[in-house]
């Protein structure tokens, strides 16, 4: 599967079926039928067995999850009310096209027009209680019947590489992640490793939760999006990444702090192998690696990062350099632990 | 002597993450003490006393090793460093601070002009000399960490002031414990905790791994007897304090009452405690696969998390008495 195909899958957090089971198969070519298997927070956990004895137990993961929409309700005429799923700015959604539901019925969030708001409603940022999801139902019993409570609803964006090498699409968060494994996978390498898809990032990190406890690793390397402000007047000490200028490695971020020797072992890595890479310079935020920390009796984890703009609408845009970096690394870093 | 272990432990550098030199410290100190010592993947010091009898409890007690610091983001051009927080950190407390990295560069955090804002983290700047990037970038590294610059002094007869004392004053605590057992009954199992000011991570892994029947969390906890603080109802000088309650849990009460009982068995005034904020090392064990019976034994702290948090040895030593006495009675 090709990062355009990953990206066209609609998978929020808690309705990743269509992908897991598109995973799945993929996951059992690359690594047998026996080493593949789904767990009970349906995270897809990937066995390869290392060439060599006495190495590390290594874990690779990323999130199959990405934010969507689910419909909480519906108007007497026929709009539906909906909620975010993960967090997503109502600011970056409004007027936006969406698909509900399995059928992927289209949709359009709608807002009102100029002319019929006043000063104050222009100066009001809309949030959820004052959007809805249109899609052209006569009624509330037309809009319920399509699209009941508990529906998901999908950005509903083109895959599409545009400018110098960069790529516009929903999902790059955190499907750059699962790209870069299924490559990964085409491979053995001296350490024994865990490749997880995991579920429910975006709500909570809940998948990893799980895998954490399952996998035991002994290391545990998170591949992901995150988020980039190379752009307008964001004043350079206040840059949490670039996008195009490499992957991104983390010291800390809200939910852990890396281990100290695998953050330097991977710049040094990075350095001897020439990938592009930068030091992710935030500290908010947070990802799986802080399930991995501390699930069980926890293990060390380094979360490596494809800068995304935007992230977390359904316009993120990244550089297919930094894309490929993430893999050149993680590769690189699986031959030498 | 309580008082030497502790200065000896403030004097180490450990903000959460970067624990280690603290864990080499501990272990100088009571190596010879205990029958095993090692270090998780989180950088927990996880050391063990074995008990004489078979039969015997398994007694974890907790001190984090790690104290608040910042995360250097970023390093300008003309060679200041730009910071992030890592713990709870008050921009206010520290502007104008003498802060030192742990390969000893030394620098000075400092506040740029506001412009009617209130002071915040981005507004703060470490200054170490260097006047360009390069030069910065030979001392210092991104992801570094800085801490208050360790500091010790006395302020009267019985309180000492540092900026490490949140928790280092615990780990003191539980390093004279483990050397003052003397063949106990019970086994006894001292987890020097990491990361604990970013969120009680380490704890919660070391609890896992060491699956102790009764868990027992020693940190410091705020004060009520300064001017114009009334509450918690704590004050320093009266004693230990035993934790009923904070926003991380609520001590088992059994727990709670053993530690009350010992202290009055040694002769040990304790405070009761009731933090309507906060939470320690306790609340991970207990809530540990299927849950632990916990309790939190308190050192009363003023002016936690600045340069100068004041401790009453008097309360050190009352706790150390409680604590020994806890053991003997499991």
């Amino acid at each position: 599967m090709d990062l355009k195909q990953l990206c066209e899958f609609h998978a929020p957090s808690g309705d990743e079926y269509k992908l897991r089971a598109a995973l799945l198969e993929e996951a059992k070519k690359l690594c047998g039928d026996e080493n593949v298997r789904i767990d009970r927070m349906g995270n897809v956990l990937c066995f390869k067995k290392g060439t060599e004895i006495g190495k590390p137990h290594v874990c690779v993961s990323a999130h199959m999850d990405e934010v969507g929409f689910i419909i909480v309700g519906a108007t007497e005429d026929g709009l539906l009310k909906f909620r975010c799923v993960g967090g997503i700015d109502p600011r970056v959604i409004v007027s936006k096209r969406v698909l509900v539901g399995e059928d992927l019925i289209p949709g359009v969030i709608g807002a009102m027009a100029i002319h019929l708001q006043s000063a104050a409603d222009r100066q009001r940022v809309l949030d959820y209680d004052g959007l809805y999801i249109d899609i052209g139902a006569k009624d509330k019993a037309e809009a319920t019947a399509k699209c009941p409570p508990a529906t998901y609803a999908y950005f509903d964006t083109p895959y599409t590489p545009f400018g110098d090498n960069f790529v516009c699409a929903k999902a790059l968060d955190d499907r750059v992640g699962c790209y870069a494994m299924l490559r990964l996978m085409e491979e053995s390498f001296p350490c024994d490793v865990t490749f997880a898809f995991v579920t429910g990032e975006e709500i909570g990190l809940r998948g990893a939760t799980g895998a954490g406890y399952t996998v035991r690793p002994d290391i545990a390397v998170i591949l992901e999006g995150t988020s980039a402000n190379d752009m307008g007047d964001v004043p350079p000490q206040f840059r949490v990444c670039e996008a195009g200028k490499g992957i991104c490695v983390s010291f800390m971020d809200g939910a852990s702090i890396a281990n100290r020797t695998l953050y330097r072992d991977m710049l040094k890595i990075a350095e001897e192998n020439g990938v592009p890479h930068q030091v992710k310079r935030a500290t908010t935020g947070g990802n799986d690696a802080g399930a991995y920390q501390r699930a069980a009796a926890g293990c060390r984890t380094i979360a490596l990062s494809v800068p995304c703009r935007y992230i977390h609408s359904g316009v993120s845009v990244a550089h297919f350099d930094d894309i490929e970096a993430q893999y050149a690394l993680t590769r690189a870093f699986l031959k030498n632990v | 002597m309580l008082r030497d272990t502790l200065k000896t432990l403030l004097a180490a550098y450990g903000p959460s993450g970067k624990e280690n030199t603290v864990a080499e410290t501990v272990k100088n100190l009571i190596s010879a003490h205990v029958d095993s010592m090692r270090v998780d993947a989180l950088g927990n010091l996880i050391v063990e006393k074995l008990g004489s009898d078979e039969n015997g409890k398994r007694i974890m007690f907790s001190a984090h090793m790690d104290h608040i610091g910042f995360v250097v983001t970023h390093i300008e051009d003309n060679g200041y460093l730009r910071v992030n927080n890592v713990g709870g950190i008050n921009p206010q407390i520290s502007n104008a601070r003498h802060v030192v990295f742990e390969n000893g560069t030394e620098g000075v955090l400092y506040c740029q002009p506001l412009k009617g804002e209130a002071m915040m983290m981005k507004h703060l700047f470490i200054d170490i000399g260097a006047e360009s990037r390069e030069e910065a970038e030979k001392l210092v590294q991104l992801g570094d960490m800085a801490v208050y610059a360790p500091d010790y002094f006395e302020l009267g007869e019985h309180r000492v002031a540092s900026p490490a004392m949140d928790d280092r004053c615990a780990c003191a605590l539980l390093c004279e414990l483990l050397m003052y057992l003397d063949d106990p009954r019970n086994t006894v199992v001292g987890v020097f905790s990491t990361q604990e000011e970013v969120g009680i991570r380490g704890a919660k892994v070391a609890a896992y791994s060491v699956q102790p029947d009764i868990g027992i969390a020693i940190d410091v906890t705020a004060w009520g007897d300064t001017p114009d603080v009334t509450l918690p109802s704590v004050q320093l000088g009266k004693g230990p304090a035993v934790k009923f309650m904070d926003a991380s849990m609520v001590a088992t009460p059994a727990v709670r009452d053993a530690m009350l009982k010992a202290a009055e068995e040694a002769g040990v005034p304790a405070q009761r405690e009731v933090l309507p904020f906060g939470g320690t090392d306790g609340a991970a064990i207990q809530h540990s696969r299927a849950g632990v019976p916990t309790g939190t034994l308190s050192i009363p702290c003023r002016y936690v998390h600045s340069p100068a948090e004041v401790i009453d040895m008097r309360d050190m030593e009352g706790g150390l008495k409680l604590l020994l006495k806890f053991v003997e009675n499991a």
